[in-house]
């Protein structure tokens, strides 16, 4: 490769790779650094005096944070589940559809998506208070499906899409009935579809605070609102920090266990088709 | 001088030698050809020549100045590429003008010589198109416009026909050849269809594994292949493991397992007793009937195995006695011949002792 | 293909219904002539005039679409930059740079930038850290549509310029540019969308001083609940889905880099 070669690739690659050393990795860290510090008298961080467990240790003996890490675990579950149940034949639907109405049934799906997050909620709200629904887990969970929805139909139909439909046929031939070939056929071949929308659901959902502090009582508070507290109520940034990566942690696993069973599910469509 | 010297390139790719120890001269004014198969490094070098890479030992030399360190679009060289490489968002008047604005030529310079360069090609009605309303053949000639307007030291054609049918592809070829004689400009062509290199070039340079096996021209390459390799890739062609009986200057004695002896003629100096194949063309191998030609040196008596007619000649395949199996080219329209043999027909093969080439091992 | 049979369009029916009937009636009741949003009195215009006199709704609104313009433009720039990188030159790490910040549960960028700016750069919270914070999670989402862009073109163009005579800055003028123009002008949008629509991150990086229009529904919401807030809702739902709509027109893919 030519000097001038070598030169215009850092041109062009420096800029936006400075740019996010800066005000994405680096803030990464320093969050992992401040874990490590004391909470300042009025907030924020106090002046440096050597690393402190304090945060962490506060969260390893206070029950109440394990409580509201399982309580978000539960409520991520509970909503990638009826993500599931209701994008399944929505996402049926469209993959089996002709190629304009595709798109036309994709666009549909997305388009919610476009309205204003908070406008999404508030949606909710408006229509659970008068049912008396208002500030319940149930109401939470509703508000969680709403948002992330989108999420979970557009890897499924994209899976759902690459089916062989002569497999089902060819099922039926032999004798199976609808929900066999289901259960038999269609749901396996779907695994890696479900992982990838699961993984789009689940985890941007154990970080959320609005929904649960929106359309949620004060005992469903989960690890978003206790994040969100920390720095912006109580100002003890350390906890804050701790609870970060606490949170990240959960994320990373997520995220590694979501594709690995993408990928091992893939050798079973490979092996079919 | 020759216009483009490559004197003893080297390029690795990683353990790979993808081209080694090449030199070539190329004279101005001539269609050279680069052919081999697929992975013999006439692809790299042309990427080579024209700036995309550069060789890790030797030079290349364009009239005499060493073209190393010279970024592609400082090169008065340019390439037509296989996928043509149109410009999706320019007509193609603007495809063909782009060189031209690159050198910064005036306006009416520019115009004059696209409306010039698209005539030569005959697509002087499709100035105002874009490349995706073309047809294969179209995008073709506005791909060698592009690469001729600009009136290059050389031309870089990498297997530009290779995406066009059959019928297309040889009436490109025809058109290739007025083309370069008409402008003059030096080719340099890379294939690996060998009957295309043969119809269009005035020297051909025959590669494989990064070596150039051969440089001749078309009809010396075929009629004397250095070897093996290029006896075989070039044309049909025979090959029967023999042994060297006896040399003179007239006359070349061989042997061939099970067969007998051959006679054949070579120049060159030989020993007794040295091994190689006779390469036979199958067009200089004649077929006659079981008791015809007898008093014909090179006679061997066979069998036919299958036969192929194909309208205006039948491709033979004859078995010898020694299990060999000959291919021989009879013409179906040729004066005297009354005869067409079938499939299972005793038969005698001849040919005359100057038809076959000695390729020493 | 065997068609899909009435049960399952009707489940289908019933997830669009679920989709679309929470929207239909926030826009609806924003015509309600009645201070509570529990029943329907009358039609009226109302609320929406009572928008435009709301100060404090009108800051918001300036802010929210000075900082979107701002920071679209700039993470277009730097977004086109990282998708031409990521696709031409394989840097393992720049992938993962670019697009873990879109991948990540937003709380967490939040968080860090906050911390990042009040701890390390001693910044007060406002304009400059919200259109940081904005530029940070577009980049992603521009290199997508950028690289996706530049996917599907026949890469020896761009050595067939270079090699008919032009440098690699006029080669990206006239040809890698017009090519990829659509991408950016759909990245752009995108941007302002995700921008105007943001509010976690906006959340924690606004500080005391600088309002947006999510976080000013938002604190209305918290406060006090009326057909404003379903007012200033239809008209920004109203402009994302013309943006998002105009913006598929220029990319196929921006749908999906979205999701």
């Amino acid at each position: 490769m030519t000097s001038s070669e070598k030169l215009t690739r850092w041109i062009v690659t420096a800029p936006p790779t400075v740019f996010l050393l800066v005000f994405f990795l680096a803030p990464a860290l320093i969050v992992v650094a401040a874990a490590f510090r004391e909470p300042g008298e009025f907030g924020g961080l106090a002046p440096w005096s050597g690393l402190s467990l304090e945060a962490y240790r506060f969260l390893a003996t206070d029950v109440i944070y394990v409580e509201i890490l399982l309580r978000s675990f539960a409520i991520a579950l509970l909503t990638t589940l009826a993500c599931i149940v209701i994008a399944y034949p929505l996402a049926w639907l469209i993959a089996r559809s002709p190629k304009k109405r595709r798109d036309l049934l994709v666009l549909l799906v997305i388009l919610p998506f476009a309205s204003n997050f908070l406008v999404r909620i508030y949606a909710w709200i408006m229509l659970l208070g008068p049912l008396g629904l208002l500030y319940t887990p149930t109401a939470v969970i509703a508000g969680m499906v709403y948002v992330h929805l989108p999420f979970m139909v557009l890897p499924l139909y994209t899976n759902l899409e690459k089916h062989d439909p002569a497999l089902l046929e060819a099922a039926q031939d032999l004798g199976a009935t609808a929900w066999t070939r289901f259960w038999r056929i269609t749901f396996p071949l779907s695994l890696p579809g479900l992982f990838s929308g699961s993984a789009l659901v689940f985890i941007p959902v154990l970080g959320m605070f609005a929904v649960p502090e929106l359309l949620g009582g004060t005992g469903d508070i989960l690890i978003g609102n206790l994040i969100k507290e920390q720095f912006l109520d109580n100002r003890d940034w350390p906890l804050g920090s701790a609870l970060s990566i606490v949170l990240t942690i959960a994320v990373l696993l997520l995220a590694g266990l979501a594709s690995w069973g993408a990928r091992r599910g893939l050798h079973g469509t490979e092996a079919v088709s | 001088m020759a216009l483009l010297e490559i004197r003893n390139i080297t390029r690795r790719f990683g353990n790979l030698e993808a081209v080694k120890n090449v030199s070539l001269s190329i004279e101005a004014g001539e269609f050279f050809t680069l052919l081999g198969p697929s992975g013999c490094g006439k692809t790299t070098i042309l990427r080579m020549v024209a700036g995309f890479d550069a060789p890790d030992e030797g030079d290349i030399l364009l009239d005499g100045a060493s073209l190393a360190g010279v970024p592609p679009e400082r090169r008065p060289l340019h390439t037509v590429f296989q996928s043509y490489a149109l410009f999706p968002h320019m007509t193609v008047a603007g495809n063909v003008a782009f060189p031209l604005e690159m050198a910064d030529k005036s306006r009416d310079e520019i115009r004059r010589r696209v409306a010039e360069t698209l005539a030569l090609v005959h697509l002087e009605d499709k100035a105002n198109s874009f490349p995706h309303e073309l047809s294969g053949g179209q995008k073709q000639r506005v791909a060698l416009a592009r690469g001729l307007v600009a009136k290059p030291r050389l031309l870089l054609l990498d297997e530009p026909l290779g995406a066009l049918d059959a019928k297309l592809r040889q009436e490109m070829q025809v058109e290739l050849i007025a083309l370069q004689r008409e402008v003059g400009i030096t080719f340099v062509f890379v294939t690996h269809a060998q009957q295309e290199a043969l119809a269009l070039s005035h020297r051909i340079a025959v590669m494989r594994q990064g070596r150039v096996e051969q440089l001749d021209e078309p009809d010396r390459l075929y009629t004397q292949p250095a070897n093996r390799f290029v006896a075989d890739f070039i044309g049909k062609i025979n090959l029967i493991d023999v042994e060297v009986v006896a040399a003179s200057k007239l006359l070349l004695t061989l042997k061939a397992a099970g067969l007998g002896e051959i006679a054949a003629i070579d120049p060159r100096p030989i020993q007794p007793g040295e091994r190689g194949a006779l390469a036979l063309r199958p067009e200089l191998i004649r077929i006659f009937g079981k008791r015809e030609a007898a008093d014909l040196k090179n006679r061997f008596e066979g069998r036919v195995k299958e036969l192929l007619y194909v309208g205006d000649v039948t491709l033979y395949k004859i078995e010898l006695a020694n299990g060999f199996v000959l291919e021989a080219l009879m013409a179906n329209a040729a004066p005297g011949r009354a005869k067409f043999h079938e499939v299972g027909d005793p038969v005698a093969v001849g040919w005359r002792h100057d038809a076959g080439v000695l390729l020493r091992d | 293909m065997r068609k899909p049979g009435f049960a399952i369009w009707a489940a289908s029916l019933a997830a669009y219904a679920f989709l679309y009937v929470p929207l239909a009636v926030v826009v609806l009741f924003s015509f309600n002539d009645s201070v509570l949003n529990a029943q329907w009195v009358g039609f009226t215009t109302s609320w929406y005039r009572k928008l435009m006199s709301d100060g404090d709704m009108l800051r918001a609104a300036a802010n929210s679409i000075g900082i979107a313009l701002l920071s679209a433009a700039i993470a277009t720039a730097l977004g086109t930059m990282a998708g031409l990188a990521m696709h031409r030159h394989k840097f393992r790490w720049l992938p993962f740079l670019v697009l873990t910040p879109v991948a990540m549960p937003e709380i967490l960028l939040g968080v860090s930038l906050l911390l990042f700016f009040r701890q390390v750069l001693d910044l007060t919270l406002g304009f400059a850290s919200i259109l940081i914070a904005h530029i940070t999670f577009s980049i992603g989402f521009v290199a997508i549509i950028v690289r996706a862009r530049l996917a599907g073109m026949d890469e020896s163009i761009f050595e067939a310029a270079r090699d008919l005579g032009a440098s690699p800055w006029r080669t990206f003028r006239r040809i890698t540019l017009p090519l990829i123009l659509p991408a950016l002008v759909a990245g752009f949008l995108m941007s302002f969308t995700l921008s105007i629509d943001d509010f976690v991150i906006t959340f924690f990086v606004a500080g005391v001083g600088v309002t947006t229009l999510p976080l000013q529904i938002y604190s209305m919401i918290k406060v006090a609940v009326t057909p404003e807030v379903n007012a200033i809702s239809t008209l920004l739902m109203a402009l994302t889905l013309t943006l998002i709509v105009i913006a598929s027109r220029f990319a196929p893919d921006v749908l999906k880099a979205k999701a």
